[in-house]
C-alpha cells in the first residue's frame, strides 16, 4: 500500500447520491484473480457518455473525487477502492460513506474524507466553475485546506486512529492484527471452535 | 444491578478477543464461521502465501461456488472453460486455494452447493450467537438466526484466514420494530422493502439493526432471512433477529447443528441471547405491518420503492438533494412521474438469490403459477438458492408447475442478481426480480430491474406486467 501524507489536486465532481459500487466497477469485471488493471472497469456503465466527468480533459488528471452522499453503498467488492486507486485517485470527498467501502479504501490507501454540505457544496461549485481548482489533504493533522482566498479555514476530518497510522506509514492494517496472535491463540485455548465445517451427511 | 443488554451486545461481548488499548482503536473480534466464494476469496489467499501463512482455521471457514457459475443445466464445467475461461480459472482458483489449505469446499455440482447464504444456514452451519463473515454484503442474512454476520472485503477476507478474527470498530444500535399483522400477499421482502423506503438507503450507516415486534415473530426462518439479507440495503452494518423457538425448530437435526446433549445445552444457552427488558438503542424505527401493501421498487436503488398500487414519484416535488438522483433513476428507468408501475409491461420474471430462492420462496411462486401459463412475451427464470433446495423442489414437483407454466429451471447460483455469468437483462429489457439490489446494470448493462416479492413475481410473470398479487389471492 502507497503511503499518504500530504495530497494536493484538482477535484473531479461526481455530484450523484448514493453511487453503489456496481456504478464503481459492475459486477463483470470481478472475474480476476489479482488486484491490477481495474481502472478499465471503473465507472463503466458511464463511462460511454463523453460528457462523464472522467473523459472530460481537465477533470482526467483530478486525484481526488468529489462525489454525492452516501458513497460506495451496495456489493462489499474491494475491487471498488482497487479500481479507483488503479485509476489515480487517492482521495474521495463526500458527506457520508457506506461503511464497508470505507473500510475497504481505508486498507488499500485511498482516503475517504467526510466533510459537511456547506464545505461539499462550495466544493463542487468551485471545481465546476474552474477546473483547476486545487485543494490540499493533510492526513497527520486531518485536514482539508481549501484555496487561498476561499475565505473558508481549513476544515477537519476523522480517521480513526490505526488506519491513519497505517495509511502515514503506507503499511497495511494485516501487521497490527498479526501482533495480536498471542492474545488470540491465548483467547483460543479457551473458547474451542463452535463449528466444524467439514463435511458430516448430506442434509 | 447490570445494565440490560441488547442482541447484538451479548454477541459482541462473547467475541471481543482484545478490547481496544485506547478510544478510537478497533476490536480485536473472533469470527466463528467464515464463508467463502470464489469471487473475492483469491487475492486473500495470495495475501496469506506473500506473507507465508497458512489459513490458522480451515475448519471454521467453508467455500462454495456461486457467484460466477453458469445455472443452465446443459453446461458441463468443461464447456465452461470455453464459453467464460476467465471465470472458468477463478473457479479452478477456489479449487485450488481450499485444497491447498484444508479449507471445506462445496464446489462446482457438489450435492451442498448453492448460493453462500442459502447454503449455510441449510447445513445447520449458521448458528445463534455466532459472529459470521463472508466477503459478500448479504451476509447479514445470517442475522435472522441472532448471529453478528456481516460482509467484508478481499483484504479482511485474508485477515480471517489468517487469524481467525477481524479488527472492528463496535457499531451503534438499531431497532427496527415491526408492529401488527401482515394482510394476505404482503411478504417479508415487503416488510424490509418498506423499512428501507422509509429509512433511505443510507440510514443504518454504523449500525446493526435488530429487527422486532410481532410481524417479524410471526415470520418463518426463511422469511426472517429475507429481511435480515436486505440489511446491507438500508446501509446497516448488519441485521438480527433474537433466536426463538422458529430458529431451534428450523435448526434441529441440520447436519452441522449440534445434536444430543450438545443440543439441549446449546437451545438453553441461545435461549440467554434475547435483548433484555430495558435495553436500549441509539436508534429506533416504527412500522406497522397492517398498514403495509405489497411493495415494488421503480428506481435504482432499494430505497425507491413504494406500493403496488402507488405512483411513481415525482422528482419536482422532491427536496432538492435528492431531486438530480430521482431525475437520473427515471430516466435510467424510462419511466414518467406520477404514473402507476401497476400494468407497466415487463420483459423478465427472476425468481431467485440470496433474498428469496429457498423452497418456501419458490413454493409461494409455484402455487401462484400452478395451472397458469407464463405470459406469452415474458421470460421467467427459476433459480433455486442451492443443490437442497432445488432437489427438494424436484421431490415435490414444482420444477414441474414451473417448466409447465413454461418458466425456466435453472441449476442453483446467483445468477442474474448480478449477471456475472451468462444470464442477464438485455438493454432496455423490464425485469420483476426477487433479487436485492435495481442498481443501474445489475443484471445486465441497460437492463432495468423492479424489485418484489416471489407472489408479486409469479402474479406479474402470469399478466406480462406488473401485478398486484392481491387480485388473485
Amino acid at each position: 500500500m502507497e503511503q499518504f501524507a500530504q495530497l494536493t489536486s484538482t477535484l473531479a465532481p461526481l455530484p450523484i447520491q448514493d453511487i453503489d459500487t456496481d456504478q464503481i466497477i459492475p459486477a463483470r469485471y470481478l472475474k480476476i484473480t489479482s488486484r491490477e488493471g481495474l481502472a478499465e472497469g471503473l465507472f463503466s456503465n458511464w463511462n460511454d457518455d463523453p460528457n462523464f466527468v472522467l473523459n472530460v480533459e481537465h477533470y482526467k488528471a483530478a486525484k481526488i473525487l468529489l462525489a454525492g452522499n452516501n458513497f460506495g453503498c451496495g456489493s462489499s467488492r474491494e475491487h471498488a477502492p482497487w479500481a479507483l486507486l488503479d485509476h489515480g485517485f487517492r482521495a474521495v470527498i463526500s458527506t457520508r460513506f457506506a461503511d464497508i467501502f470505507r473500510g475497504n479504501s481505508l486498507k488499500n490507501g485511498l482516503l475517504p474524507v467526510t466533510v459537511d454540505q456547506p464545505t461539499w457544496h462550495w466544493l463542487l461549485e468551485a471545481c465546476e466553475r474552474d477546473p483547476s481548482t486545487e485543494v490540499s489533504i493533510d492526513l497527520e493533522t486531518c485536514t482539508l485546506q481549501l484555496p487561498e482566498g476561499s475565505g473558508i479555514a481549513p476544515v477537519g476530518f476523522e480517521v480513526d486512529p490505526l488506519a491513519k497510522s497505517c495509511m502515514l506509514r503506507g503499511t497495511d492494517q494485516f501487521g497490527y492484527l498479526l501482533e495480536h496472535l498471542p492474545q488470540i491463540k491465548a483467547w483460543v485455548a479457551e473458547h474451542p471452535a463452535p463449528v466444524d465445517t467439514r463435511p458430516i451427511k448430506s442434509a | 444491578m447490570t445494565t440490560p443488554k441488547t442482541l447484538f451486545e451479548k454477541v459482541w461481548q462473547r467475541h471481543s478477543v482484545v478490547p481496544p488499548a485506547s478510544p478510537g482503536l478497533p476490536t480485536v473480534l473472533a469470527i466463528d464461521l467464515h464463508l467463502i466464494h470464489e469471487v473475492t476469496s483469491p487475492q486473500a489467499f495470495s495475501q496469506l502465501e506473500t506473507n507465508n501463512l497458512p489459513v490458522r482455521r480451515p475448519y471454521q471457514t467453508v467455500g462454495t461456488m456461486d457467484h460466477s457459475t453458469p445455472t443452465d443445466p446443459s453446461i458441463t464445467r468443461d464447456h465452461w472453460t470455453v464459453l467464460d475461461a476467465i471465470a472458468s480459472k477463478q473457479l479452478d482458483r477456489l479449487d485450488q486455494n481450499c485444497e491447498r489449505h484444508g479449507v471445506p469446499l462445496h464446489g462446482w455440482g457438489s450435492n451442498d452447493q448453492g448460493i453462500v447464504h442459502v447454503m449455510s444456514p441449510e447445513l445447520g452451519l449458521t448458528q445463534p450467537g455466532f459472529t459470521i463473515v463472508c466477503g459478500d454484503s448479504h451476509t447479514s442474512t445470517h442475522g435472522a438466526f441472532g448471529a453478528f454476520a456481516f460482509g467484508i472485503g478481499t483484504s479482511e477476507v485474508g485477515h480471517v484466514l489468517a487469524t481467525q478474527c477481524l479488527l472492528q470498530h463496535k457499531p451503534k444500535t438499531f431497532e427496527v420494530r415491526i408492529d401488527g399483522v401482515a394482510a394476505p400477499g404482503v411478504t417479508a421482502k415487503d416488510l424490509i422493502l418498506a423499512v428501507i423506503a422509509k429509512n433511505g438507503v443510507q440510514g443504518g450507516t454504523s449500525h446493526v439493526f435488530e429487527y422486532t415486534g410481532e410481524a417479524i415473530r410471526a415470520l418463518s426462518m426463511e422469511g426472517r432471512m429475507t429481511v435480515c439479507n436486505m440489511s446491507i440495503e438500508g446501509g446497516a452494518k448488519a441485521g438480527m433477529i433474537a433466536p426463538d423457538e422458529a430458529t431451534f425448530a428450523y435448526l434441529k437435526d441440520r447436519p452441522h447443528a449440534p445434536q444430543g446433549a450438545a443440543w439441549e445445552a446449546a437451545v438453553a444457552d441461545w435461549k440467554t441471547l434475547a435483548t433484555e427488558p430495558g435495553a436500549t438503542y441509539d436508534k429506533q424505527l416504527v412500522l406497522n405491518a397492517a398498514a403495509l401493501e405489497p411493495m415494488i421498487t421503480y428506481g435504482t436503488n432499494p430505497g425507491m420503492a413504494i406500493p403496488v398500487t402507488d405512483t411513481i414519484p415525482d422528482p419536482a416535488c422532491q427536496p432538492d438533494a435528492a431531486r438530480p438522483s430521482l431525475e437520473k433513476a427515471l430516466d435510467y428507468m424510462a419511466l414518467k412521474p406520477g404514473a402507476p408501475i401497476l400494468h407497466q409491461p415487463i420483459d423478465v420474471v427472476f425468481l431467485g438469490s440470496c433474498t428469496n430462492s429457498r423452497y418456501s420462496d419458490l413454493e409461494a411462486a409455484a402455487t401462484l403459477l400452478d395451472g397458469k401459463k407464463v405470459h406469452s412475451e415474458v421470460r421467467m427464470l427459476v433459480v433455486p438458492g442451492s443443490a437442497h433446495v432445488k432437489r427438494r423442489a424436484e421431490e415435490n414437483g414444482l420444477h414441474e408447475v414451473f417448466k409447465a407454466a413454461g418458466a425456466e429451471w435453472r441449476e442453483a447460483g446467483c445468477s442474474m442478481c448480478l449477471a456475472m455469468n451468462n444470464d442477464k437483462l438485455g438493454p432496455g429489457e423490464y425485469a420483476v426480480s426477487t433479487s436485492n439490489r435495481n442498481f443501474e446494470g445489475r443484471q445486465g448493462p441497460g437492463g432495468r430491474t423492479f424489485l418484489a416479492s416471489p407472489l408479486t413475481a409469479a402474479a406479474s410473470a402470469i399478466a406480462g406486467r406488473v401485478a398486484d398479487v392481491r387480485e388473485i389471492l
